[in-house]
């Protein structure tokens, strides 16, 4: 049950999208967004689905793995579409009781869940080809310029980079507790809500226990070799950016120009 | 005799259908004894605990079925329940699953699930606690205060407390200091002997196996590869090895001796065997 969820996770692979710095990476995934924000139509719409196909068919993610992922958000997509369709004003087409489907309504909620989907598959294709490790790295060295603020950017990104690191350790252990409860009779699956909730007391105290022992480990651990946080601190991967990074920024600003260029005429 | 728990043709696959997919077991069939203590073996990854998880139902065969008293012990909801009582496993390191706010309740919630009488559940914690050495004045404490080895213990008590007619230990003495060890082990076998109960033990200590078990079942990749007495499967000893397992000290002491010419039994296993073997060779000459 609990080794199903695939939100956030990586797949390895050598592909030119796999092989982008990760720093590109984010950008684009923000330039996406803006431009699928700023799609208003038909034309501009697909412009957008054509560069997130495009993508998907170059990193070789199987689009099942990529709609597998969707199904934790479908209760949204579709909450998301049925108020569009029920709630948008224009010319009636049916209508019954207290609900009237009219033709904005449609493509309103057409388009709403076209967007939200959309906006999941990019975000997800960033996870998947990119490690946490580089993710993290990357995030950094953007975030970089805030330091001048003094916003702890190198603290933030190594909590980051551990929190992600332990969600796998920490799936495993509770699947372990839960094992071990059963072993002494523990019943998660039957009865009312309340004994249901009481019946989580079993794995989440041994689970906040061992977690706090790992984080006190760690730190010993990382105190060991003589961490002190950000300051002077290199690097055995530097980040750098080749032609690649170049030219996918450039076409990156190409499809959101074009985009906003096409919602100027309605598009 | 008729066997207490018996496997058929045991099968599980993990991640079926993924591209991850992979055999953990494969057509196991093993048979227990009402009164045996039966040892364990094998290396990570050889199949062990999933072995054990399917013996009290935590895990449902991909194939195969699990027979507890020759009934299947998935016939029924109430009975897939009720077989999770009757047959007790120890995790290993137990104390990770402690949670209550004394050693008394934590050893107390198996027998509370099994619905039984306040007075019952007194007794059985109490019994379970003296068994394995945990004194009276630690009940009132919370667990989290107690020593390793006393947190292992209390776990421990918390399974034995449900009274189980088969008890399956995954490695109970990993981590200990040599007297916890014994300790612990000698608590097994006045349960097994007290009780009449039946005992099943995962170890990588073959010393440990060695000195406590009746029959010894060796698993490799998957299956059952050897199954029969510690001195029948420490006989084959130089496959144990190609397994990537340990034999006994005394066992590697006598399989030095033969290659160096001398006419003895490898079997040997314990420094008592090593003794008669030794002086029986040399009356001999």
């Amino acid at each position: 049950m609990l080794k199903d969820i695939t939100l956030g996770q990586f797949f390895p692979g050598d592909t030119l999208v796999h092989r982008l710095d990760p720093r590109t990476k984010l950008l684009l995934v923000v330039v996406y967004i803006i431009a699928l924000f700023s799609a208003k139509n038909y034309v501009s719409y697909a412009l957008v689905l054509l560069a997130l196909i495009s993508v998907v068919a170059i990193s070789r993610i199987s689009v099942k793995v990529l709609l597998k992922s969707m199904k934790p958000l479908l209760f949204i997509i579709i909450l998301t579409g049925l108020l569009n369709l029920f709630y948008t004003q224009g010319e009636a087409l049916v209508s019954f009781w207290i609900f009237t489907i009219t033709k904005q309504g449609i493509k309103s909620a057409a388009f709403m869940v076209l967007r939200i989907t959309m906006l999941i598959c990019g975000t997800f294709m960033l996870t998947y080809t990119t490690s946490p490790i580089a993710l993290t790295d990357g995030l950094e060295q953007l975030l970089k310029p805030l330091k001048r603020i003094k916003v702890p950017v190198h603290e933030l990104s190594m909590m980051m980079c551990i929190a992600l690191r332990f969600i796998p350790t920490l799936i495993e252990e509770t699947d372990k507790i839960m094992s071990a409860q059963k072993a002494r009779g523990a019943d998660f699956e039957t009865g009312s809500l309340l004994s249901r909730a009481k019946a989580l007391i079993p794995i989440l105290v041994p689970l906040f226990i061992s977690a706090f022992r790992r984080a006190d480990e760690l730190a010993v651990a990382m105190e060991c070799r003589c961490y002190h946080g950000g300051d002077g601190r290199t690097r055995m991967k530097q980040l750098a950016y080749a032609a690649a990074d170049v030219v996918a920024m450039l076409l990156g600003v190409v499809l959101l120009t074009a985009v906003i260029v096409l919602a100027r005429f309605g598009l | 005799m008729k066997p207490i728990l018996e496997t058929k043709n045991l099968t599980h696959t993990y991640g079926a259908g993924t591209p991850f997919q992979r055999d953990a077991i494969q057509n196991v069939d093993i048979s227990v004894f009402p009164g045996e203590f039966i040892g364990i073996i094998g290396h990570t990854g050889s199949g062990k605990s999933t072995l054990i998880q399917h013996l009290n139902g935590l895990l449902k065969p991909t194939s195969g079925d699990i027979l507890l008293d020759g009934k299947s012990i998935w016939s029924s909801k109430a009975f897939t329940r009720q077989t999770r009582f009757r047959v007790g496993l120890v995790f290993q390191y137990p104390e990770y699953q402690l949670f209550e706010e004394t050693a008394y309740l934590d050893i107390a919630f198996g027998p509370k699930n099994m619905g039984l009488s306040k007075d019952e559940i007194d007794a059985r914690v109490r019994r379970a606690a003296e068994f394995v050495g945990v004194p009276e004045e630690n009940l009132n404490k919370s667990p989290f205060e107690l020593s390793g080895g006393q947190k292992r213990r209390v776990a421990i008590a918390g399974v034995i407390a449900m009274e189980p007619d088969v008890l399956i230990l995954d490695e109970p003495t990993a981590g200990l200091d040599p007297v916890g060890r014994e300790g612990i082990l000698a608590n097994i076998r006045e349960y097994q002997k007290k009780q009449n109960a039946t005992v099943i033990m995962v170890s990588h200590s073959m010393e440990e196996i060695a000195s406590n078990v009746d029959r010894l079942i060796v698993m490799n990749q998957g299956t059952v590869a050897m199954s029969g007495s510690p001195r029948e499967v420490f006989a084959r000893a130089e496959e144990l090895i190609a397994m990537g397992l340990d034999v006994p000290q005394m066992t590697h002491v006598f399989l030095k001796l033969r290659e160096m010419g001398l006419q003895v039994d490898p079997s040997v296993y314990t420094v008592q065997q090593a003794k008669e073997a030794l002086l029986a060779l040399k009356e001999g000459r």
